[in-house]
């Protein structure tokens, strides 16, 4: 895609986001949205952000790559303790990171 | 009956727009090093350095900004990479469905600043004023102000030194490596309930099985479908905890998350 489709996608992608972040504060006390929509909210993280990284550790060359061999899926494996322990992004990359590299030397 | 130093003459603009910018420097520890990470990772994937600079102003949002990039390293189309960035982003109307009452007297021009600034930390650090109905809720907006500006300012700062150092980088360093572990960091401490933890398994086992799906659908089929299993369940276990996992669950103390 050219620079300037690019910077198109930035416009889209960063509109779309600024009214987003305005929704709710725009249309507070004129309209009430369904409680299913508020519900559905909440879960959006979790799915949206598990669905993209998934591949990420899963996979490999577009299969499935379930293998003790596979680093990033034990690296990332890691990284789900030391994030459900210390609750810190910040000790999750820098844990993670250190398990990545520890393995690829490794195996 | 009143604290001496919450009388309404000792709170002013000035006064709780630094409240607001100190409430949110600790977070900064988080975000200048993921400013500077999505820099490298962006140059590196072969975006011109002030298309890097461009996007942090005019997205102004970290993960998805990543997201952005390797989808359009992959070749993504475009409008497949502005979709999936505003369902990254998504979680944003959480915030925004937060702090709108406290926000509804303002005139619009504020709600557009403040809207433009509400990322997960100054989100996080909006959180202390929310409640407060005393003097203070007075100048609340300043203190939003305050706090948003602060991780925005750095946010620039840091892309712009991370573009600056991406091209000494060796390009075999496991870079992309960052994002995933990011992302770990932010779902992870907030899968609270059965609900939730379901939701990012079945998007999980979802984005594999739709993997080949053309133009990277397969991770907006994920993402739906985890959604509507976390709603599922949510469903069951209500009884009794009917209010447990509605509002924004614990984005509010000051964890470090993607801006």
């Amino acid at each position: 895609m050219s620079q300037m489709t690019l910077l198109w996608v930035f416009i889209g992608a960063g509109l779309a986001t600024f009214l987003i972040r305005l929704s709710f504060i725009a249309v507070e006390g004129r309209v009430r949205l369904p409680a299913w929509f508020r519900t559905a909210l909440q879960f959006v993280p979790a799915a949206m952000l598990s669905a993209l990284i998934a591949p990420d550790l899963l996979m490999r060359d577009g299969a499935l790559y379930l293998s003790p061999y596979n680093a990033r899926l034990l690296a990332g494996l890691v990284a789900i303790v030391i994030a459900a322990r210390t609750r810190s992004v910040g000790w999750t990359i820098a844990g993670g990171m250190a398990a990545l590299i520890a393995l690829e030397t490794l195996i | 009956m009143t604290v001496p130093s919450d009388t309404p003459e000792t709170i002013t603009r000035s006064g709780e727009w630094w409240a607001g910018a100190r409430a949110l420097a600790p977070m900064l520890l988080g975000v200048m090093p993921f400013g500077l990470i999505y820099g490298v990772l962006a140059v590196n994937a072969g975006m011109p350095a002030w298309l890097a600079c461009a996007m942090s102003a005019i997205v102004f949002g970290g993960a998805s900004q990543m997201i952005l990039t390797q989808l359009w390293a992959a070749g993504t189309p475009a409008l497949v990479v502005a979709f999936t960035v505003a369902m990254v982003n998504l979680r944003h109307a959480l915030y925004s469905a937060t702090i709108a009452a406290s926000m509804a007297p303002l005139p619009r021009r504020w709600k557009a600043l403040i809207a433009y600034l509400l990322t997960d930390e100054a989100f996080a650090a909006m959180t202390r004023r929310l409640g407060d109905s005393g003097p203070r809720a007075r100048y609340r907006h300043w203190f939003y102000f305050g706090a948003g500006f602060s991780l925005w300012a750095s946010w620039q700062v840091s892309t712009l030194a991370g573009v600056l150092v991406g091209a000494q980088v060796p390009h075999d360093w496991p870079l992309d490596f960052f994002l995933p572990l990011t992302f770990i960091g932010i779902i992870v401490p907030n899968l609270k309930h059965r609900s939730q933890i379901a939701a990012a398994l079945v998007a999980t086992a979802l984005a594999v099985v739709c993997f080949a799906m053309p133009h990277k659908l397969g991770i907006m089929v994920a993402a739906l479908g985890g959604i509507a299993a976390g709603m599922l369940l949510r469903g069951r276990d209500r009884d009794g905890t009917g209010r447990s996992a509605v509002g924004p669950s614990r984005q509010s103390d000051g964890k470090e998350h993607a801006a």
